[in-house]
């Protein structure tokens, strides 16, 4: 529905976008998730027509969208400020874009009513913005934008205003609200845990490009570059090479995997899928455990392994204490090797 | 932190000081006494007095149209120049043009005078308007510094209405010009009508830029009163300062009880 | 484009009313004197400069201003901190009031607040009333056009702009701080002297620098209130214009002001960049 062809945008000597394409389906949750400065915020706001592209192509269902000013795109954005107008109330707020597009009478109260009725702040029409709560506030511009029934609806960090008790039912009422529109939603968010929880397709943005895209489950578990695999749930990276077949890794201090292709640079190991080893069995790497953290669920431990490089493990029982030699073990399927 | 004793005295020995001459002013111009600040017995006497000094009524009547003129003028040109400054993002000479505006707020009162003076002259032996110096070109230089002052109440108020609101109503469909009109704008009014207040006040105020530029057709009321109270004060401009006082003071009065009256 | 529209009459305006003046004003200071209407002549002489460094005169008017608008300041902040402290410590809902009764005689006219410091000084004023009725005095001192007079002037006229600055900055000042130095020790008197103070010392400076600049160039209080031999630069400024009708001389005179005030005008943007 939406396609974006090599699009640059320059401010200064920063270059926020370099060369991005990306395509987003109709109906689709698609979160769009970065670090700050990934060009992540700027891409939301040449689709939303803030900003002109220097460079490159934007089509909505094969209409060109760069020469339409933002007023006219049949697109709505929802701001990370929220951007409620102080002077408006509840209805007001919403009513401003139908005033806009010329609805009137019968059709604005009506689509208010239903609007208010969806994101459930009925008997709030009254109030400003000043008398709302953080959630309130976020529904009030939700319902302004979705009252425009646009096809395609931007979301600037939208829990990140959020207290964070508030943002897990929050999130998942925002999709239940998607599904129920059918509208596309664009989420920009630098919360990986938001992003693969919420979104159909995700793009993990670096550097003004599209790093990698794909299904959340898909580019948790097979990540293609170091970057992906470190933003995403913080893998544990080891750089190394292929050697006869083998994976031989310096920092980690020996060989560690084979049978990867012959191009692999480093790879990916989430630390949910290392275990220590028992006295039974022949570990794939030994290490000092340095650290031990309880959290709840299981204790994070931190092994630094022969060659330097340290190693965060996910483990079930009490470790051992701090200091002693342990051995690290992974399967084969853990292993995912990384190009770039 | 709880305000020491000595602090406690200074501050109030500073209102008192601030406050002093100017209620003994208000106190005395009910005094029917010939000298200023001598009691005589309480009356209107000099109200009256002050009610048909032609001179002074003139020159009060032209003064305040000047002001409401200029400050007018003060607010279209000064808010224009704010909200450029806040929304247009760089433009050419973007510096200059701020260092411009911020300009009459730091030169020193003569210096505006005489330079705006030299260039009313300049512009009349050019092109021949304005022809003579008075009312109309003490409008001119007290919009031109009055501008100042409205740009920065105005900029203040924009920056701190983020820009995002502007955006917004663009997205939900408003042209620029409309987005202006209906979040903008209504949003710097406040600071609009406070700065057409104090461009007024300012005007209101001004001698030394207005002295310098009038010419003998513009007498306004602080040229009139300076000219007066070199030879010393009488009790006509002892009543003035009794009503200006009690106006403003009142007035004051008047918009915290809307305020209050508006928040409970 | 549509925005250089809307910029377009801003930038006439700024230029006409701003930048326009000043160069004339550059361009009048290094003309000559002459008999006439307009009475100079142009050209790129030096004559009022050299008048202005030949002639004491000048030089001393100069530095009488600069003596007056630095005492003014001095003066000003010296009273406005404690009254800024003092009204940074009452209760929250006290200090707008206090804030419009600091506020309130900028609006009720300038000269007439002078004429209010006429009618207390002169020598049937009411203070030499007062002196004379208590039998402290027979005959009335000399209160009016002195030295002390046209500084009461000027610190009840410029008092207000040195508290608003440091009002500000101490009811910015996070109160965790104070709270923090006492728990790790410091009593009040150190609590104040080694964090509000020096936190709050760019605003003073700001409040010295909001009294000095425009005070350096005050015209009107001296004239009313101080002596004749008080000749600061503004009056001077104001006799070469009005009386002795040599335009560019005080032409250079207001450029030499300018010389003079651009150090702490810099001065004070700093302090605004950094607050």
């Amino acid at each position: 529905m939406l396609i974006a062809t090599a699009l640059e945008k320059r401010f200064g000597a920063v270059r926020a976008l370099a060369g991005l394409d990306l395509a987003i389906n109709s109906g689709e949750f698609f979160a769009l998730l970065g670090g700050s400065g990934s060009g992540k915020s700027t891409l939301l706001r040449v689709l939303a027509g803030f900003e002109a592209p220097d460079a490159g192509a934007l089509t909505l269902d094969g209409q060109d969208l760069l020469p339409v000013p933002p007023w006219a795109r049949p697109i709505n954005m929802m701001f990370q400020s929220y951007a409620l107008f102080p002077h408006m109330n509840v209805a007001e707020n919403i009513a401003y874009g139908l005033k806009r597009a010329g609805v009137a009478g019968e059709e604005r109260r009506s689509r208010i009513a239903a609007v208010l009725d969806l994101v459930g702040l009925q008997g709030l029409e009254a109030r400003k913005p000043q008398q709302l709560s953080g959630g309130q506030k976020q529904r009030v511009a939700l319902a302004r934008s979705l009252v425009m029934r646009p096809r395609l609806l931007l979301l600037d960090e939208p829990m990140a205003a959020l207290d964070a008790g508030l943002r897990e039912r929050t999130g998942l009422e925002l999709r239940a609200l998607q599904r129920k529109t059918g509208a596309a939603f664009i989420m920009v968010t630098h919360d990986q845990q938001e992003a693969l929880a919420l979104a159909d397709r995700i793009a993990v943005l670096e550097a003004g490009r599209v790093a990698q895209i794909g299904p959340p489950q898909e580019v948790y578990a097979r990540p293609a570059k170091r970057f992906v695999a470190r933003f995403l749930g913080a893998a544990n990276v080891l750089e190394g090479r292929m050697q006869d077949g083998a994976f031989e890794s310096a920092e980690a201090g020996g060989v560690i995997a084979s049978g990867l292709p012959a191009d692999t640079i480093a790879i990916a190991l989430r630390a949910e899928q290392i275990r220590l080893t028992g006295a039974d069995e022949a570990p794939c790497v030994t290490g000092v455990l340095e650290d031990a953290a309880f959290r709840g669920d299981d204790w994070l431990l931190i092994i630094r392994l022969r060659g330097g490089a340290s190693l965060r493990v996910m483990h079930n029982e009490p470790p051992p204490a701090p200091g002693s030699v342990v051995g690290v073990a992974w399967g084969v399927a853990a292993v995912v090797p990384l190009f770039a | 932190m709880k305000p020491g004793r000595f602090v406690r005295a200074v501050m109030l020995a500073g209102f008192l000081f601030l406050w002093l001459p100017i209620l003994l002013l208000v106190g005395f111009a009910f005094s029917a006494d010939r000298i200023p600040f001598q009691w005589g017995g309480f009356s209107l006497r000099w109200f009256g007095a002050l009610a048909t000094n032609e001179r002074l009524l003139e020159a009060a009547f032209l003064s305040l149209r000047i002001a409401a003129a200029s400050a007018s003028l003060a607010v279209l040109a000064g808010g224009g120049i704010a909200f450029a400054l806040a929304r247009f993002g760089p433009f050419r000479g973007r510096a200059l043009f701020g260092g411009l505006i911020g300009a009459p707020l730091v030169l020193p009162e003569v210096v505006i005078g005489l330079s705006l003076l030299l260039f009313f002259v300049a512009l009349e032996g050019l092109i021949g308007w304005p022809a003579g110096r008075g009312a109309f070109t003490i409008l001119l230089a007290h919009a031109g510094f009055g501008a100042a002052y409205v740009a920065v109440v105005v900029q203040a108020r924009l920056a701190e209405a983020e820009r995002s609101l502007e955006e917004a109503a663009m997205d939900l469909g408003a042209t620029p010009f409309v987005a202006f009109r209906t979040i903008a704008l209504p949003l710097i009014a406040p600071a609009l009508v406070a700065g057409w207040l104090l461009a007024f006040t300012l005007s209101l105020d001004d001698v030394v830029i207005a002295s310098f530029v009038s010419g003998p057709a513009g007498t306004t009321l602080p040229i009139a009163l300076f000219s007066m109270l070199r030879l010393g004060l009488t009790p006509e401009v002892n009543a003035l300062g009794a009503l200006v006082v009690l106006g403003v003071v009142s007035m004051l009065a008047l918009a915290l009880w809307l305020l209050g009256r508006r928040q409970g | 484009m549509r925005r250089g529209v809307l910029l377009a009459p801003l930038w006439a305006w700024l230029l006409l009313l701003v930048a326009a003046p000043v160069m004339i004003l550059v361009v009048m200071a290094f003309a000559t004197a002459a008999d006439g209407v307009p009475p100079f002549t142009l050209g790129l002489r030096f004559a009022a400069f050299a008048m202005l460094v030949e002639d004491f005169y000048y030089a001393e008017a100069l530095l009488a201003a600069l003596r007056l608008a630095a005492t003014t300041a001095g003066l000003c902040l010296l009273i406005a901190y404690p009254m800024a402290l003092g009204m940074a410590g009452v209760q929250p809902r006290w200090r707008l009031p206090l804030l419009a009764l600091l506020m309130l005689p900028f609006w009720t006219g300038f000269l007439l607040r002078l004429g209010a410091w006429i009618g207390l000084l002169r020598d049937e004023g009411l203070v030499n009333h007062l002196l004379r009725s208590l039998g402290i005095t027979d005959a009335p001192l000399p209160l009016l056009y002195t030295e002390g007079a046209m500084l009461a002037g000027m610190v009840h006229a410029y008092l207000p702009f040195a508290v608003l600055p440091i009002f500000t900055a101490l009811i910015r000042l996070d109160p965790a701080l104070l709270e923090a130095a006492a728990d790790l020790g410091a009593r009040p008197a150190r609590v104040f002297f080694s964090v509000t103070l020096p936190l709050t010392l760019p605003a003073a400076a700001a409040g010295f620098l909001l009294v000095f600049i425009p005070a350096a160039g005050e015209f009107v209080i001296p004239e009313l209130l101080g002596p004749p031999e008080a000749q600061v630069i503004g009056r001077v400024l104001w006799q070469e214009f009005f009386q002795n009708r040599d335009w560019p001389l005080a032409a250079a005179l207001a450029l030499v002001l300018l010389a003079l005030l651009i150090l702490p005008m810099r001065w004070f943007q700093k302090l605004g960049a950094s607050t």
